[in-house]
């Protein structure tokens, strides 16, 4: 609580009221996820008493970092259903994108110049497949449906003879839609092409099984998990078995696929993290469902020509992509300065451009100028998502009124049918 | 391996596991510890089987020393209040109708 009193004339309290501008709401959780604080009770030990290098096989500081290492190791393939020995540790979902990406492109070349992903992927998938493409291989970029998903008659038509590899992401950063994994795996697997997915938004937030799903490779990421940044996991099947080029050359650590010193504390945190995830699926999908319910209906009954984008269903409740029709997304972020927002991946939010991956679902550009991503955890109370609701309102109806725009909507006429005389 | 834990030393449990988490200082923490003690104990009310009570008491015991060692370091890195905290604040001492713009 604030410590200081609360003063008895008017002036002083309006002074008051200015100075007390707290820390704002945090409302992004696709971008990352605070970290748990039983994570952080794991990780502690290693980052004090438990220092040695889990490589040393010479004395009890390296058998000790070992012993973690490989605990963890267990508790990431565990909340997949792989075997540990499938588990490289990486620093990020980033690495493991490019690792699967470029790793199993190059080392089927040979034969194999073809690879598949969508148009919606993250950009550390699409930026290997440019750079695939620089080397002579041919990579489709499925378009998505409106809705954001796959269409599986589109992918069943790109898939060529020589195919080596599909990607396709679970769940997507900006719309929270949650493509078909399962039929995209049986449907790989019977053309004998490897399917990679870039799970880094849906592990531990909807369940996931490798061996169901038939996923040849996955990546992770630690921080949009609770647990902490610089450290994700590559799922590698082992049978039937998935070959690469690894792309850092060193001591062969990882299977020889990703060399250099595992962080032991940061891999700790990273298991703790898959094993809370675990145990506190269910819980915490329970809540987010009743955190984006709540949003819709106090966002919805309150204002009109507000569009969701990505499928309704088929998404992940955490993840709510809306569009604001005559409002400018940049003014109501700035508006919305005590609510920590976004309006699509933090990757790209430094430039205004309109986000591909609305484009990419045909949303018009004005819609997906106006577009707001509120993001919640396992740590977003009732209270913050009553607060961002009740301040979005009332700042889309204040940017509305000061709209030329809104008013001629108001007034009945169709802006598709306006001829702007400058262009 | 000791007894199934008696009804006195679970409700001791849950009443100081409330009381330890109503002492987080940082609000989102607090208040997620809050509402899974309570859930958790909710969830787990209608156990029957001594080892799943003792199983359930056991992790109980494990969250309540991370909450009261996590505590501690959290007080060491304090932060400013969130607005919804100062917001609260100023809407209980102020005149009604008043609000933080």
């Amino acid at each position: 609580m604030a410590s200081a009193k609360i003063p008895d004339n008017e002036s002083s309290k309006a002074t008051l009221i200015a100075s007390i501008n707290g820390r704002p709401l945090y409302m992004d959780a696709q971008a990352t996820t605070p970290l748990d604080p039983r994570v952080l009770d794991a990780m502690l030990p290693y980052l004090t008493s438990f220092y040695g290098n889990p490589h040393s096989r010479t004395h009890a500081y390296g058998w000790e970092s070992e012993k973690a290492v490989e605990d963890a190791r267990k508790e990431v393939a565990d909340l997949i259903g792989a075997d540990p020995k499938e588990i490289i540790f990486t620093s990020g979902a980033t690495e493991c994108n490019n690792i699967a990406v470029k790793g199993v492109a190059r080392f089927y070349g040979e034969n194999k110049k073809h690879v598949i992903t969508t148009q919606t992927e993250h950009k550390c998938v699409l930026d290997s497949c440019r750079v695939l493409e620089n080397e002579g291989f041919t990579v489709t970029y499925l378009p998505v449906n409106s809705n954001g998903l796959i269409s599986m008659e589109n992918l069943e038509k790109a898939i060529r003879k020589d195919t080596a590899l599909v990607s396709i992401m679970s769940v997507n950063n900006e719309i929270g839609v949650i493509q078909p994994i399962e039929e995209i795996g049986k449907l790989c697997r019977s053309k004998k092409v490897f399917f990679h997915t870039d799970a880094a938004q849906a592990v531990g937030k909807i369940p996931l099984d490798v061996n169901k799903m038939n996923i040849d490779l996955m990546s992770i990421s630690g921080h949009k998990l609770y647990g902490p940044k610089g450290v994700g996991a590559l799922y590698v099947r082992r049978r039937p078995r998935v070959r690469l080029e690894p792309i850092q050359s060193g001591g062969g650590q990882e299977r020889g696929l990703r060399s250099g010193t595992v962080p032991t504390p940061l891999i700790v945190g990273l298991g703790a993290a898959c094993k809370l995830a675990l145990s506190e699926m269910e819980y915490d999908h329970a809540w987010m469902k009743k955190l984006s319910e709540r949003l819709l209906s106090k966002i919805t009954s309150n204002l009109e020509d507000v569009v969701r984008n990505g499928d309704p269903v088929h998404s992940y409740p955490g993840c709510i992509n809306l569009s604001f029709a005559y409002v400018e997304g940049e003014s109501l972020l700035v508006a919305l300065k005590d609510v920590a927002l976004s309006s699509g991946s933090a990757c790209t939010s430094a430039s205004l451009e309109p986000s591909y991956v609305l484009r990419a679902i045909g949303a018009d550009e004005d819609l997906a100028h106006s577009s707001i991503r509120f993001g919640f955890g396992r740590f977003t109370t009732m209270e913050e998502v009553d607060y961002t609701a009740e301040r979005c309102i009332k700042h889309v109806k204040r940017l509305r009124d000061m709209s030329p725009l809104w008013e001629m909507v108001q007034e009945g006429i169709d802006l598709k049918s306006i001829k702007w005389s400058q262009h | 391996m000791a007894g199934r834990p008696s009804k006195m030393s679970v409700l001791k449990l849950y009443k100081t596991m409330l009381r330890e988490a109503s002492r987080f200082p940082a609000y989102n923490f607090r208040m997620y510890c809050l509402r899974r003690t309570r859930d958790g104990f909710r969830m787990n009310k209608a156990l029957s089987d001594p080892s799943a009570i003792t199983k359930v008491y056991n992790e109980g015991q494990s969250f309540l020393e991370v909450i009261k060692r996590q505590a501690v370091i959290y007080s060491l890195f304090k932060t400013k209040n969130l607005v919804i905290e100062n917001d609260k604040f100023l809407c209980q001492h102020l005149p009604l109708g008043c609000r933080l713009v």
